[in-house]
């Protein structure tokens, strides 16, 4: 299958292993990867800091770029959730419904990696190799926007070599937010504080999700305290082998 | 002045009057509630105890999903024909004996009551925890025309006694523990047992002995109503401790004070409602003392009954197409109990009656968005809200929405743009071309410099705020489009 890769700004400037490692597992499992260099950002900072009308252009950028493919993937379950749930949103209410139409069409043919996998490929294991302790964060909006469920678990159980461990109060946000660990940057502390302990009494050595903003925050939280721990992408994960990482 | 369907817009909430707006920004005050370890320790101990009970109850019903679609369904046909139903209620509580007064705010609400409880003869009146009496400050413009109102919900005469302010809908002292009650009735309670002990039970004996001799001599009693049935004039308020039993029956002239929002069409419709109600708010399956009541029975309870029906917002609200949903609110508190940031920071850092998810929306809706500007922000959107609400109002969307209303109206508000609006809109810039993207990643680099180890300990404002608790990640040797490039895959 020709898949097209959103690889999202935020992966494609800071986290580039996990565009790489999205690259590498989906041509393992067969299939040609596309990654049309138009594309730049869904938009979703700018719409939930409220500049919808800075966002219209991003949301044009992103239906005319993946408008000619037929399966559309990003390693991100915020991005698709965006893309899913505001892009034909806001292009309404900017008065261009033309464009929500379009922007509804491509977002329905739009999946978060896990959901790629598991419900358009249908495959559950991919044949990676991966000997690490490991918990898994479900990232708010993989699972309350997208419902992704288990679909990451179903795929980590898979891995072998890897022993998942049950993250305590999993679902409680880890307090990223986009802009509101800015603006509320203690109260977003308050909440990674939180998540840490969890993350911490799992005696995980890798704290895995869906979305590089999230493991951002988490991770970044963790390096902060030297706690021992570190984030790594679904995406990684999923891309290892016995024969090493593509990533190094 | 904006306009609404060629009509000068409906008024919001006037300031200077009530509790729905706070003194502070919210991330001010959420600083000083999260310096608070007892507190900390007190929101999480309840909110904890009160989720479990709610998914416990939700749980056991099969047609859960079912329940909630039909009271939103229920919510947005009144919502629509709100004109019509309040009438239809003016008219079915007159018929059978009350006496109904519209209140287009507040102030005009404060006034009513006032009134009313001087007619009656009386200098007290004994209260129903309630919250549309909460949002007008009804309390303080009783008490200036030398009017003492008591506060009968445990939770509230709490407050009430401790001078404080509520901090949840429901559990409105949810902030303070055992130990620290006990203090505030040793303090404030002139009879009260020197001995008391800090047991739930003695507090709660405590509280019954200190109210039992209010209830029977006071003439006025005052309400708020959870539900109004337009077809038949029926009053629903629903409590857990009998203290509202008591208010609604004994005092020989009853007020309630509703928001025009809480009519109901029919009297079937409470079936919904009170199967959504207790399970989201208290978990229980059942509530314990529901009151319904119609007009005047002669020689049975409140001789007098009066129904202020309080607009303060709500039809500023109503006009907004897409913030009308908040106002199908049935203040359950589901939503704050769920909530991250309200378990962290309490119901007193939103300055409003209303706190949590539904407050940051229902708040800047009935004041206007200026006066509440920093609620809409006061959310990660993690949607745990959203899928906690009985009546399924997409609290993240309105936050959402809420954000963008905010900063148009300060686009045409301000003659020089914000530095935020600025920063967004050359981010926008750059982002809407790939060759400016591309660019600007590569100016990026030399952020490598900042980095240690692959990480940044030190960003300047305003992203100084991440790297007070957080390390950031230095940009990489390449980025995802250069090594794209270099591994000689195909360009598209």
């Amino acid at each position: 299958m020709r898949i097209a890769l959103f690889v999202t700004c935020l992966a494609d400037t800071l986290f580039p292993d996990v565009g790489k490692s999205t690259t590498v597992l989906l041509e393992r499992l067969g299939h040609q990867v596309a990654f049309p260099e138009a594309q730049t950002c869904c938009g979703q900072m700018h719409v939930n800091t409220g500049y919808q009308r800075e966002a219209l252009p991003l949301i044009r950028r992103y239906v005319e770029t993946f408008e000619p493919y037929d399966v559309i993937v990003a390693p991100s379950g915020s991005c698709v959730g965006s893309v899913r749930h505001q892009h034909a949103m806001v292009a309404r209410r900017c008065g261009d419904p033309g464009l929500a139409d379009r922007a509804e069409a491509v977002a329905g043919r739009t999946f978060e990696l896990s959901q790629l996998l598991t419900d358009v490929l249908g495959v559950e294991d991919v044949g990676a190799y991966y000997p690490h302790r490991v918990t898994y964060h479900p990232t708010c909006h993989s699972l309350r926007l997208l419902g992704v469920a288990d679909r990451p678990a179903r795929l980590l159980r898979q891995v072998a070599g890897l022993e998942l461990v049950d993250l305590p109060d999993a679902e409680v946000c880890c307090g990223f937010g986009g802009t509101f660990a800015i603006k509320n940057a203690d109260t977003s502390t308050a909440m990674l504080a939180d998540k840490m302990r969890s993350v911490l009494d799992t005696r995980a050595e890798v704290c895995t999700a869906g979305d590089s903003s999230c493991l951002m925050h988490i991770g970044g939280g963790l390096s902060r305290l030297r706690a021992g721990v570190r984030t790594v992408h679904l995406a990684e994960i999923l891309a290892a082998t016995r024969d090493g990482s593509p990533t190094g | 002045m904006t306009t609404f369907l060629g009509w000068p817009a409906p008024p919001t909430a006037p300031r200077g009057v009530g509790h729905l707006r706070g003194s502070e920004p919210f991330p001010v005050a959420a600083r000083r509630a999260l310096a608070d370890s007892q507190l900390r320790r007190n929101l999480t101990k309840a909110t904890t105890t009160i989720r479990a009970k709610r998914a416990a109850v939700v749980a056991e019903l099969p047609d859960w999903e079912a329940l909630r679609a039909a009271g939103q369904a229920i919510k947005a046909e009144t919502m629509r024909h709100l004109d019509r139903y309040l009438e239809q209620l003016e008219a079915q509580v007159r018929a059978r004996g009350g006496i109904v007064h519209w209140a287009r705010d507040a102030p005009e609400a404060n006034q009513i009551v006032t009134d009313l409880v001087r007619a009656a003869g009386s200098s007290e009146a004994v209260k129903v925890k309630s919250l549309a009496t909460d949002e007008i400050g009804l309390n303080d413009a009783l008490a200036a025309a030398g009017i003492t109102a008591y506060e009968t919900d445990l939770a509230e005469l709490i407050i009430q006694l401790g001078h404080d302010r509520s901090s949840h809908i429901l559990v409105p002292a949810i902030h303070r523990n055992r130990a620290e009650i006990r203090e505030i009735f040793l303090r404030e309670m002139a009879d009260v047992d020197p001995a008391l002990t800090d047991n739930p039970a003695a507090l709660a004996e405590a509280a019954r002995l200190h109210l039992r001799r209010k209830f029977l001599s006071a003439r006025v009693g005052i309400s708020g109503a959870n539900f109004a049935v337009a077809e038949t004039g029926t009053l629903c308020v629903l409590e857990s401790e009998g203290n509202g039993r008591m208010c609604l029956t004994l005092p020989q002239t009853l007020i309630t004070v509703m928001g025009i929002e809480k009519v109901i069409p029919a009297w079937r419709d409470l079936g919904v409602f009170l199967q959504l109600l207790p399970r989201s708010s208290t978990g229980e399956r059942m509530n314990p003392y529901t009151s319904l009541w119609t007009g005047v029975t002669p020689g049975d309870g409140p001789q007098q009954f009066h129904l202020v029906l309080l607009d303060n917002g709500r039809t500023a609200a109503l006009a907004d197409e897409t913030g009308r949903q908040a106002l199908h609110c049935i203040r359950c508190s589901a939503c704050m109990n769920v909530c991250p940031v309200y378990e962290r920071t309490g119901g007193h850092a939103y300055g409003s009656v209303y706190p949590g998810p539904i407050g940051a929306v229902l708040s800047p809706l009935l004041t206007g968005v200026e006066d509440n500007a920093t609620l809409p922000y006061a959310s990660s959107l993690c949607g745990a809200c959203y899928d906690a609400c009985p009546v399924k109002i997409d609290i993240p969307s309105l936050l959402v929405y809420l954000r963008a209303r905010h900063v148009e109206e300060a686009r045409r508000a301000r003659r020089r743009p914000s530095a935020e609006a600025v920063t967004m809109a050359a981010a926008a810039w750059v982002l809407a071309d790939p060759r400016r993207y591309g660019a600007a990643q590569q100016a990026g680099r030399p952020g490598r410099a900042l980095g240690r180890g692959g990480r940044i300990r030190a960003l300047p404002p305003p992203l100084s705020a991440w790297t007070q608790a957080r390390d950031a990640p230095a940009p990489p040797a390449r980025t995802f489009r250069q090594w794209w490039r270099e591994s000689g895959r195909e360009r598209s």
